[in-house]
Parts: C-alpha cells; sequence; structure tokens
C-alpha cells in the first residue's frame, strides 16, 4: 500500500525531490572545498605534502570536536556561547591538578569532568530557570573565564605529566594525528546520534516545535540538560587536547573561539532558528575552514584577515537562502497574479 | 509614588547599589567623597551610553554584539585622521565619529530589517569584520597619544562644574534618551515592537524599521564612545574594547532589561552599568583581587537573570474571579 | 437610502497556493450593521485584515467615501478612521491600559511628546463609556480576558470611527458583558457609524444587524436585508445545501467508571473539578472561550504547574506531572492549537504519528524506519489521510488532514481516554463529518472520549453527557436527554439553569 501510494505521486514531484537532494548545502559545499584544494595546490607546491596537510588538521580539529555537539544544540534552539570560556576554566583546571602532580589520565579525566559539570550548570540554568540560552551563557562565558582568571591570574602552568603531550601532538598512524583520528571518531558517533537514533530525531523535533514534543511526551527539559552536558562534555575534550598541544594554560586559552565554532555550525547549513542541519554538513564547513585557513598562511596572509573571511561568509550564508526565497516567492506571487 | 519606586525592579537594585556603595565607605571612607563619586561615574560614562543603545536593540527583541567592534573601529579612524590632519576641529572629528558609527549600525540594522536575519548571527559576523577591518586600517599599527593633537586628548577631560565632558556627555545621553523613551513616539515604539511584534504591526507601527533605529542608535553611541575611548585611554589599537559588549549587555541585563523584548527602562539600565562600575572600583579599594572583576560580573548577570525569570513566572490566565477583590479593582482609583 | 461610505469591489488575495479571497464585494453603510456571514476558511479574516490595511489586495478595489483608496500599512485605514476589534487579542501585556488604547494614536503635547496625562483621563472617559472600570494605569497583564477585551474595544474607539469592524467580538465575553456589548453597538449606531460584525452566533445577526453580506469559499454569494431573510436561508447560502444536523452519534453501550477527577484545583486558572468518566462514553465540555476548559484538559495531560486534586484510571489513583506519565496512563490529548502543539509541521507525517513512541519502536536507540513506516501507515490509512506518501512533510496537509494524522498519531499509543480539544476547528465540512464519524467509532471499540467545543451543534450532536464550565468552574452537568442549547448557553455564561 505504501508503494502503491508513492506511486500514485506524479513523476514529476519525484524528480524535483532528486533534484533538490542533489542540489543540498552539503554538495555545494563538497565542491567549495575542491575548489579551494586546487586553488591552494595552484598557489603552493606545498600545499599537496601530506605532512603539511597533516600540520593543517591541527588548526580546526579541538573546535571542529565541539561544533558537533554544537550542532545538535543549535539544531534543538538552543546555543551555547561560554563554550571558549569551559575550555579556559577546564584547562585551568587541569593545570592545577597537574602541579599536584596528579598522572596524565587523571590531568585529562579532570578536564573533561569539568567541562561535564559547566555544561551540566548552563542547562540546569536555561531549563530550570526557563532563561533564554543565549543570555546564561553570556554570563557563565563571563563567569567561567573570570574562575580561571581568580584562580590563575596572570600566571602560567606549564608542568604537565611526562606523556600528556600525546593527545595534542601525538600521531597514531603515519600522517594521522591522534586529534584528528579523534575527530573522526567523534564525527562517525555523532553522525549516529543526530541521524540514527530516537535522541537525534527528539533533537530535529525539539527543534522544529518545542511544544508539540512536550505535548507529545518528549521529555524536553531532560534532553536539552543532556545536550548542553554534552557540549560541556566535547569542550573539556577540546581542552585536553588544546592543553596539551600548547603544552600551558593561561586564563586568556581559547579566546573568541565561540565565533568560530558557531560560523562552523551554521557555515555547514545548521538553520540558527532551530530545526534543520545535518552533521555532515557541519563536517564538510570544518574542512573547508580548515582549507581557507591554511592556505592564507601558506600565502602569508595575517589570521586576522581570516576573521573578516569568516565574518562575511557567516553573513553570506544567513544571507543567501532568505533572498533566494524572497526572489522565489515574488516569482510566485506574480505567477498567482497572473492567473 | 515613592513606595512604587523601592518595590519595583528599579528601586530594588538602586537600593543594593547604594548599600555596596556606602558599605564600601565603611571600609574605605574616601570612596563616598564626592570627587570619588565623580570620578565612578565618569569612568562608568561609556558603560552608561553603550547600554543605553544597547538597550534599544534588545527591547526589539535583537541583540547587537558587534558595539565593541565598533568602538574599535571608530576610535582608530578619527585617530588615524587626527594623526595626519590634526588641523581638523574636535566639533569635525565628534561628527565624523557619530557618523561611521552609525553606519556600522545601520548595516546591522539593514539586514536585520530587511533580509529578516536573526541579528546574533550578523552582528556575530559584523563584530569580527569591523575587528579585522580596524586591523586592515591601521596595519595593525597603534596611534600613541603622542601622535594625537592636544586638544583631542584634552577634551573629555576638560571640567565644567568639577565634573569631566565625558561625564557630561553621559549625562545628556540618559536625559535625551528618558526623554524619548517616555516621551516621544519614536520611543514607545521600541517598547511595542519588541513586546508583541504583531501587535505593534496591526497598530501601524513598522517593526523591522523600528529595529533598524534601534541597531542604528547603538551604533551611533559606538561610534562617540570610540572617539571617548581612545582619547580617554590616548591610545588606539586593533584590541581596543576587545569583550566590553557582554559588560554593556550585562549592564541592561543587571538592569531589568528583559533578554525576549519589549520590558526595560533607561533609570534601571544606568543603574545596571552604575552597579559594574561600583564594583569595578571597589574592588582594588576593599582589596580584591582585580582578576575577580570579570567572574563577579559573570556571576551577577546569571543572578540578574534568575531574579527576572522568577518574577515573570506568575504570566498564568487569570481566570477564576476572586470573590473580596473583584468589587475592589472594579472600582477605579488613583495610587 | 443613503449611499455605502465603505465598499469593497471585485477584491482578490492570494496566497501561495491558496486564494483566500476570490473578486469579493461588500458595501458598508453609515448608521447600520452588517452582519459578515461565512463558514470558517471562508475568508472572513482575511477580508478584516485586507479591509484594515494588513494585508494588500492582489486584484479589485476599495472605495472609501467614493473615492477608491489604497492602504499600504495599518496605519492608512486606521488615518480614515477604519478600526477593527480583531479576534485574537492584538495588545501589549507589559504596556498599561491607557497606553494599550492610545497606541499608534498618542495624544500629543506641543509638538513631539506625549502627553500622558491627557492620555489617562481620555481613556478614564473612554472605558466608562463602555461600562468598564478599571485603572488606566494598570499593567495589561494583570487584568481577565474579559477585562483585556474591553481595553481591545476601548481602543477601537479611541480614535474617530466612521468604520467599525468587530471580529466575533462576544466569543470571551461573559453573558453580561455581551448585554453591554449590544447597547454599545446600538450606541455606535446611533452615532452614524458602519459597522461591520462578524459572529458565528445566529442570534446575534438577526437581534443587531440591518444587513447581511454571505461568503463561501473566499467568494461572495449574497447580501440583503435581514428582514427580508431566516436563519435557514443564510445557513443554506453559507453551505450551498440545506442541512439538518447530521451527527453520526451511535448508540454505544456504556461501560464501568475509567476515569475519576475529584476536586481538582489551580490557583488562578480553575476550582473543585469533579467529574467522572465511563467507557464508551462521550463526555461533552462546554464553555466560552476563556472559561478555563481548556486549562483544566491541559492540566489532566500533565502540562500545567500547581494541580491539587486527585485523578483515577480505572479506581486506581495515578499522578500526573508530564504528557509523558499522560500517556503512559493511556490518556491522551488532541491539543485546539493544532499547529502549536500537536504536530511538527516541518516532519514528515510518518516521524509525527511514531513521535510519542520512539522508544518502544526503536531497537537499542536506534530507529527503526520499517516499524515506523507501519505504524504510521496502519493509522494514516485507517483515518484516510490523503496525502501522496508517507514521507510528506505534515506542513503540505490540508488542516482536515493534518488534524487526522494528529488523531492517528495518539491513536497509535493504545489509549484508554482520548480527549479532543475543538477538534473540529478551522477544518472543512467533509473532514468535519469524518472527524465525527470517527469519535463515534472509537467509543464502540471502547475508549472513553472528552470533546471540549464551542460549537454548540457538536456539542448536542455528539454528547452523552455535558459539563458546563464558566469562570473556571463546572457550573452545570447536564444528561443528552435534558440538554437544550438554552440550558446550555445560559449555564456558560452566567445564568441558572431555570431561565
Amino acid at each position: 500500500m505504501d508503494t502503491a501510494i508513492k506511486k500514485s505521486a506524479t513523476p514529476d514531484a519525484l524528480l524535483t525531490g532528486r533534484l533538490q537532494k542533489f542540489f543540498r548545502w552539503e554538495s555545494f559545499l563538497i565542491l567549495i572545498v575542491v575548489l579551494v584544494c586546487v586553488m591552494n595546490s595552484y598557489l603552493s607546491p606545498y600545499f599537496l605534502d601530506p605532512w603539511n596537510l597533516s600540520d593543517a588538521t591541527f588548526n580546526f580539529t579541538e573546535k571542529a570536536l565541539i561544533a558537533l555537539p554544537m550542532a545538535m544544540l543549535i539544531i534543538a534552539k538552543e546555543i551555547d556561547i561560554s563554550v571558549a570560556a569551559i575550555i579556559s576554566l577546564s584547562s585551568t583546571l587541569m593545570g592545577l591538578v597537574a602541579q599536584m602532580g596528579a598522572p596524565v589520565y587523571a590531568v585529562a579525566f579532570v578536564g573533561i569532568l569539568a567541562g561535564a559539570a559547566c555544561g551540566l550548570f548552563n542547562g540546569v540554568l536555561v531549563t530550570h530557570f526557563k532563561i533564554p540560552s543565549i543570555v546564561v551563557t553570556i554570563g557563565t562565558m563571563s563567569l567561567f573565564r573570570g574562575i580561571s582568571y581568580i584562580l590563575l591570574g596572570d600566571q602560567v602552568v606549564r608542568d604537565y605529566p611526562d606523556g600528556f603531550e600525546f593527545f595534542g601532538q601525538g600521531y597514531v598512524y603515519w600522517v594521522f594525528s591522534f586529534e584528528l583520528v579523534l575527530f573522526a571518531f567523534f564525527a562517525l558517533v555523532f553522525y549516529w546520534l543526530l541521524h540514527r537514533t530516537t535522541f537525534g530525531r527528539y533533537t530535529y523535533a525539539i527543534g522544529n516545535n518545542p511544544t508539540a514534543s512536550y505535548y507529545s511526551g518528549i521529555k524536553v527539559d531532560k534532553h536539552r540538560l543532556i545536550l548542553f552536558t554534552l557540549v560541556g562534555v566535547m569542550s573539556g575534550v577540546a581542552s585536553v587536547l588544546l592543553t596539551s598541544r600548547l603544552g600551558s594554560t593561561r586564563p586568556s586559552i581559547a579566546m573568541g573561539w565561540e565565533l568560530s565554532i558557531i560560523t562552523m555550525v551554521v557555515l555547514g547549513g545548521v538553520s540558527i532558528l532551530g530545526g534543520s542541519g545535518t552533521i555532515a554538513g557541519v563536517v564538510l564547513a570544518v574542512i573547508l575552514m580548515g582549507l581557507v585557513t591554511f592556505g592564507m598562511g601558506l600565502l602569508n596572509i595575517p589570521g586576522i584577515v581570516m576573521t573578516i573571511i569568516v565574518g562575511v561568509m557567516l553573513i553570506t550564508v544567513v544571507s543567501l537562502p532568505v533572498l533566494i526565497t524572497m526572489y522565489k516567492t515574488s516569482l510566485k506571487r506574480k505567477e498567482a497574479k497572473a492567473l | 509614588m515613592l513606595k512604587r519606586f523601592v518595590y519595583s525592579r528599579e528601586g530594588v537594585l538602586s537600593i543594593i547599589v547604594l548599600v555596596m556603595f556606602f558599605g564600601v565607605g565603611v571600609i574605605s571612607p574616601d570612596f563616598i567623597s564626592l570627587s570619588n563619586s565623580i570620578s565612578i561615574f565618569n569612568d562608568t560614562s561609556i558603560l552608561i551610553m553603550l547600554a543605553l543603545g544597547q538597550m534599544l536593540v534588545i527591547l526589539t527583541r535583537c541583540i547587537d554584539l558587534s558595539v565593541a567592534a565598533n568602538v574599535a573601529f571608530t576610535g582608530m579612524f578619527v585617530a588615524m585622521v587626527n594623526q595626519y590632519f590634526p588641523e581638523i576641529s574636535m566639533v569635525l572629528l565628534i561628527l565624523l565619529s557619530l557618523l561611521i558609527g552609525a553606519l556600522l549600525g545601520a548595516i546591522n540594522g539593514l539586514f536585520v530589517w530587511l533580509l529578516k536575519v536573526p541579528s546574533i548571527v550578523i552582528t556575530l559576523g559584523t563584530m569580527s569584520i569591523y575587528r579585522g577591518a580596524t586591523f586592515l586600517l591601521s596595519d595593525g599599527a597603534w596611534v600613541n597619544s603622542h601622535q594625537m593633537s592636544e586638544s583631542f586628548i584634552a577634551l573629555p577631560r576638560f571640567e565644567i562644574l568639577s565634573m569631566p565632558v565625558l561625564g557630561w556627555m553621559a549625562v545628556v545621553v540618559i536625559i535625551l534618551a528618558f526623554w524619548a523613551m517616555k516621551f516621544s513616539v519614536w520611543g514607545r515604539n521600541f517598547y511595542s515592537a519588541g513586546g508583541n511584534p504583531m501587535a505593534a504591526f496591526y497598530s501601524g507601527v513598522n517593526v523591522g524599521k523600528v529595529q533598524f533605529y534601534a541597531f542604528l542608535v547603538s551604533g551611533t553611541l559606538s561610534g562617540l564612545c570610540g572617539y571617548l575611548w581612545v582619547s580617554r585611554f590616548a591610545v588606539a589599537y586593533v584590541d581596543v574594547a576587545n569583550g566590553f559588549e557582554l559588560q554593556v549587555i550585562a549592564a541592561c541585563v543587571i538592569g531589568g532589561v528583559s533578554i525576549v523584548g519589549g520590558l526595560g527602562t533607561v533609570v534601571g539600565c544606568v543603574i545596571g552599568a552604575l552597579f559594574i562600575g561600583v564594583v569595578n572600583n571597589a574592588l582594588p579599594i576593599i582589596g580584591v583581587s582585580p582578576f575577580w572583576q570579570m567572574a563577579i560580573s559573570g556571576l551577577v548577570i546569571i543572578i540578574a537573570v534568575i531574579a527576572n525569570a522568577s518574577s515573570d513566572k506568575d504570566k498564568a490566565r487569570i481566570i477564576l474571579r476572586k470573590p473580596d477583590k473583584s468589587i475592589d479593582s472594579a472600582q477605579p482609583q488613583s495610587h | 437610502m443613503n449611499n455605502a461610505i465603505f465598499s469593497l469591489k471585485k477584491v482578490s488575495k492570494v496566497f501561495p497556493g491558496v486564494k483566500a479571497l476570490d473578486g469579493v464585494d461588500l458595501h458598508l453603510y453609515p448608521g447600520q450593521v452588517t452582519a459578515l456571514v461565512g463558514e470558517n476558511g471562508a475568508g472572513k479574516s482575511t477580508l478584516v485584515k485586507t479591509m484594515t490595511g494588513i494585508y494588500q489586495p492582489d486584484g479589485g478595489e476599495i472605495i472609501f467615501n467614493g473615492k477608491p483608496v489604497q492602504f499600504h500599512s495599518p496605519h492608512d485605514s486606521h488615518a480614515l478612521g477604519i478600526t477593527a476589534i480583531h479576534q485574537e487579542t492584538v495588545l501589549f501585556d507589559d504596556l498599561t491600559v491607557a497606553e494599550n488604547i492610545f497606541l499608534g494614536n498618542y495624544p500629543l503635547t506641543k509638538r513631539f511628546s506625549i502627553d500622558w496625562a491627557a492620555m489617562e483621563t481620555r481613556s478614564q472617559e473612554i472605558l466608562s463609556s463602555i461600562n468598564a472600570h478599571m485603572n488606566p494605569n494598570q499593567i495589561l497583564r494583570e487584568l481577565s480576558i474579559g477585562q483585556k477585551h474591553m481595553v481591545g474595544i476601548a481602543r477601537a474607539l479611541s480614535v474617530d470611527a466612521k468604520v467599525v469592524i468587530l471580529d466575533e467580538p462576544t466569543a470571551a465575553l461573559s453573558h453580561h458583558e455581551i448585554h453591554e456589548l449590544y447597547e454599545l453597538v446600538n450606541t455606535l449606531k446611533s452615532q452614524d457609524k458602519a459597522i461591520l460584525f462578524i459572529t458565528h452566533k445566529f442570534d446575534e445577526i438577526f437581534t443587531l444587524a440591518d444587513r447581511y453580506t454571505v461568503f463561501r469559499d473566499g467568494c461572495y454569494v449574497g447580501e440583503g436585508f435581514i428582514k427580508d431573510t431566516n436563519e435557514a436561508q443564510l445557513v443554506e447560502m453559507m453551505v450551498a445545501r440545506s442541512i439538518e444536523a447530521t451527527y453520526p452519534k451511535k448508540d454505544v453501550e456504556i461501560g464501568e467508571t475509567l476515569l475519576e477527577v475529584s476536586n481538582l484545583c489551580h490557583t488562578t486558572e480553575f476550582a473543585n473539578i469533579s467529574f467522572s468518566l465511563k467507557k464508551g462514553e462521550i463526555l461533552g465540555v462546554y464553555g466560552l472561550v476563556g472559561s478555563g476548559r481548556t486549562e483544566v484538559m491541559q492540566a489532566l495531560f500533565g502540562t500545567t504547574d500547581h494541580v491539587t486534586g486527585t485523578v483515577k484510571m480505572n479506581g486506581q489513583e495515578v499522578i500526573i506531572h508530564s504528557p509523558k506519565e499522560a500517556i503512559d496512563n493511556g490518556i491522551v490529548y488532541v491539543p485546539e492549537e493544532r499547529q502549536k502543539q500537536g504536530i511538527v509541521l516541518e516532519l514528515p507525517i510518518y516521524q509525527n504519528v511514531s513521535l510519542p513512541q520512539m522508544e518502544r519502536l526503536a531497537k537499542h536507540g536506534q530507529i527503526d524506519q520499517e516499524s515506523e513506516m507501519a505504524l504510521a501507515r496502519q493509522y494514516c490509512e485507517r483515518l484516510q489521510v490523503k496525502a501522496s506518501c508517507w514521507d510528506e512533510k505534515v506542513m503540505n496537509l490540508s488542516g482536515g488532514n493534518q488534524q487526522k494524522v494528529v488523531i492517528a498519531k495518539w491513536l497509535a499509543t493504545n489509549p484508554k481516554v482520548i480527549i479532543l480539544d475543538e477538534p473540529t476547528k478551522g477544518i472543512d465540512i467533509g473532514s468535519k463529518a469524518a472527524v465525527h464519524e470517527f469519535m463515534s467509532e472509537l467509543v464502540d471499540s471502547g475508549l472513553a472520549v472528552i470533546m471540549v467545543s464551542s460549537e454548540l451543534p457538536e456539542i448536542l450532536g455528539m454528547s452523552d453527557r455535558i459539563l458546563v464550565m464558566n469562570e473556571g468552574l463546572i457550573v452545570g452537568e447536564l444528561s443528552r436527554a435534558d440538554a437544550t442549547p438554552e440550558k446550555v448557553v445560559s449555564l456558560a455564561t452566567g445564568g441558572s439553569v431555570t431561565c
């Protein structure tokens, strides 16, 4: 019966469906990624060197690890702009336990646990007090980083135990760094979580219509709480990697990262209003931003110019679809008038 | 009337600020002297002006994260104009800063008005664009005090009735804002457009345009503060006012401006900014390291929004007739 | 015969996919009340929005005082003295009563400054002229729904109106307030204002109106004088066929008590709600908009905090604090606000149907699309949902089919009690009949149904028993045999059964 109904649909409708699938945002991203690769290899002979490429991944893997749960959070109509501050606090706490002589795994565990606690704190404020997540995380952004400043002041911690540097500097196999492999692993995990599980389905349902989701028996607040905690955990993981890569902690670590992370997510086609987006899109956006940064590094363009490009990309990405729909509706309107 | 003020949000907040102020005065009597009070107000002037601009934006259900970047860009721009053309008069220079600020604000506003794009994304984008543009403009170089003209640095410091011009500018902005938000249709439109956009539209208010005006004002004030900032600290560089947008939003939130729009007063906003100003000035005096400042403002934002949220909680529909009160409330009465 | 002050000629309004108004005509005359009659979806609210400049027409002419005019915004029509009391309250909860009345039309001193004192005294005058006594400085949020409505009326009268549009003004008013409104309409009439009165209630049309205009499916059907027509004729024009209310009520054997609610209370919304529901029974709950009926049902479904009282299912006390617990206990709720609460428009049909029981359908947390599809197919076919395929987005369906998807979603959970809140609001006649028929089928299969409705014929036609609510209280319980339209309405509007 199901197939019978499908057959009754006009072939036309199916065709547009297929075309729509083909012209998805993700396909567009792939195209741009290929273009950037071609351009980069044309501009610099060093671009295609595997070790150079591998080095280039270090400038985005940590941010990308946070972009994955952030995508889910934004799909669920929430946002967390305290992630960079969570990195700072978690790194500070790791530094303090490292100074007390804790072993490698204890240090990493403290980092992740601190991240989870920060995320949970955000989640409780949002769900229990019904405060918009943007305000909550503006507040906790100051709070978390502020605690780092209280604990460290202008100190820098460098006393990490031997072996700790593996997380951010080690290689698993050939050119594949631990960071890159970890990112690939989590990309798959989050792909499965968002697109294959009930948890993922609830995320979309809540993002599109929180009230109807609640009326359908979904524990909306609990779901949001888990998402915020997840963002916290991944920020903790990112903090372990970053601290290990830099080999040092200072309170100003990862300053301004929230902007690039949110840009990655939005660039990946996740609607800032919630309800739609895919992990594949976010991963592609991450790769794209990594490649552009890398290419600019090869051309000796200063990093701050990158922030201009990121800003322009962000605005273009949200404005373009609006312009396109405006154009489409004006066309439709004309058609309707002609009838 | 007085009783009503004391029980209002602004009332509670001003009592807290006063208690804090005199509390520190017990430890250090100099703190509450007239000259120090003026100096605290003067220190907080820029925050007050930016917070008032931000309030308009938040009232219309938007947010402007680009204010600090706007301050940096405009500040750098006027500083460089002053550096290369020191003969240009201060009046023109201030007009220039207003104009550039307005322009940067208008860019935000146009995207929000015409494309209906969420303001948080637009201003997140323009925040990094304006900051990056500051770098391109200056090529990363600083403009130091010796490169600025004498009047450029002296103007905000010039004292009238023992308060510097900087403080007087804030006073003028507060008075203008108070009048506009209470007695002009233009000002009331911010409340209606944010309180119930659909109903505002039905009442002939162009909500998008009101949002545009909010960004325009916020940008214009940021431009003015751009000049004031570089002049006050006698230096212009790319990272001027980095992260200051959060303090500005904090001042609004503490002052009772509701982030969901339509609620907030000029008085509350000013007291919210003064709260931060008093805390910042009091910390060194009571012997707390300035490293505490950031965490305290974070904590205060959280406490303020929790307080806001729980006071709004009683929003249930009133259906049951209250037997004893119904006669009471049916009679017109004046407080 | 004087001429029309306001006319619409061949006005059309097109939305993507729908022709909401198709060349309609309307004439309003000074000092006369014109009733606009039509079913839900006939284009009445689109018409009001076109007349007040909220929508711009795609074709036709608007003529005011003999001259063609164009409204580019609500401001333009307001400036000509066309004012409307909208169906939804379009007011500002955080502003004062006085400001709500004058917003968009502030009294100014000298040039630019708003004259708050004048605003206060003038609102006081307007409010007392319509017998609404409240403090102009009160914040609107603190008022009851009826009071807010009076503010809306005061707002419409604050301008020197020439044309007053009343869009279902009595829906939320009490008995007493309705009579005051009638007087008000007569006063406005004597002031030579042209009045457009939109209502569902035929008694209002025949009490107040001088003329009528009938719309059907966005088209103009006819107009004339009230004195030359009767109810049956109007109904026939509205629905294009004569209907004797046919409600497919089957006689079902009523079983043992399933649900028992006693002494359910809430601080501000309702008090002392006690009733029981038996297997196979349809319990109708009638009340005006804002009488607390929806609030009681939402409390039963666990979405309301601070509720006291006990709920028993099959004699066992159950505690319901969330929809999840309600669903687990076999109580489901089809909400009135379908698009807001009932369904996720952006998700496909099958995902909406499976939403409440994803966990049961999933294997180790992983979605099983096959069984989801099977479930959707089973229940959507049973309800005859019309869609090209089951993974079509719900937003592409018609209102009636969306409602069927909501019901399918709940039936798939195997409920014992199904609460239908305004189940036929805003859906076409065909789907309406289908929903009614289906209700009969439901009780036949052993379910119990609570139906909340403000459509009297539906309540009388479908219920075994009727509860009437007013101001948050149950004010009467009538059996099917006892219930007459007069009794129900008089109870619901604050009268007593005897009148």
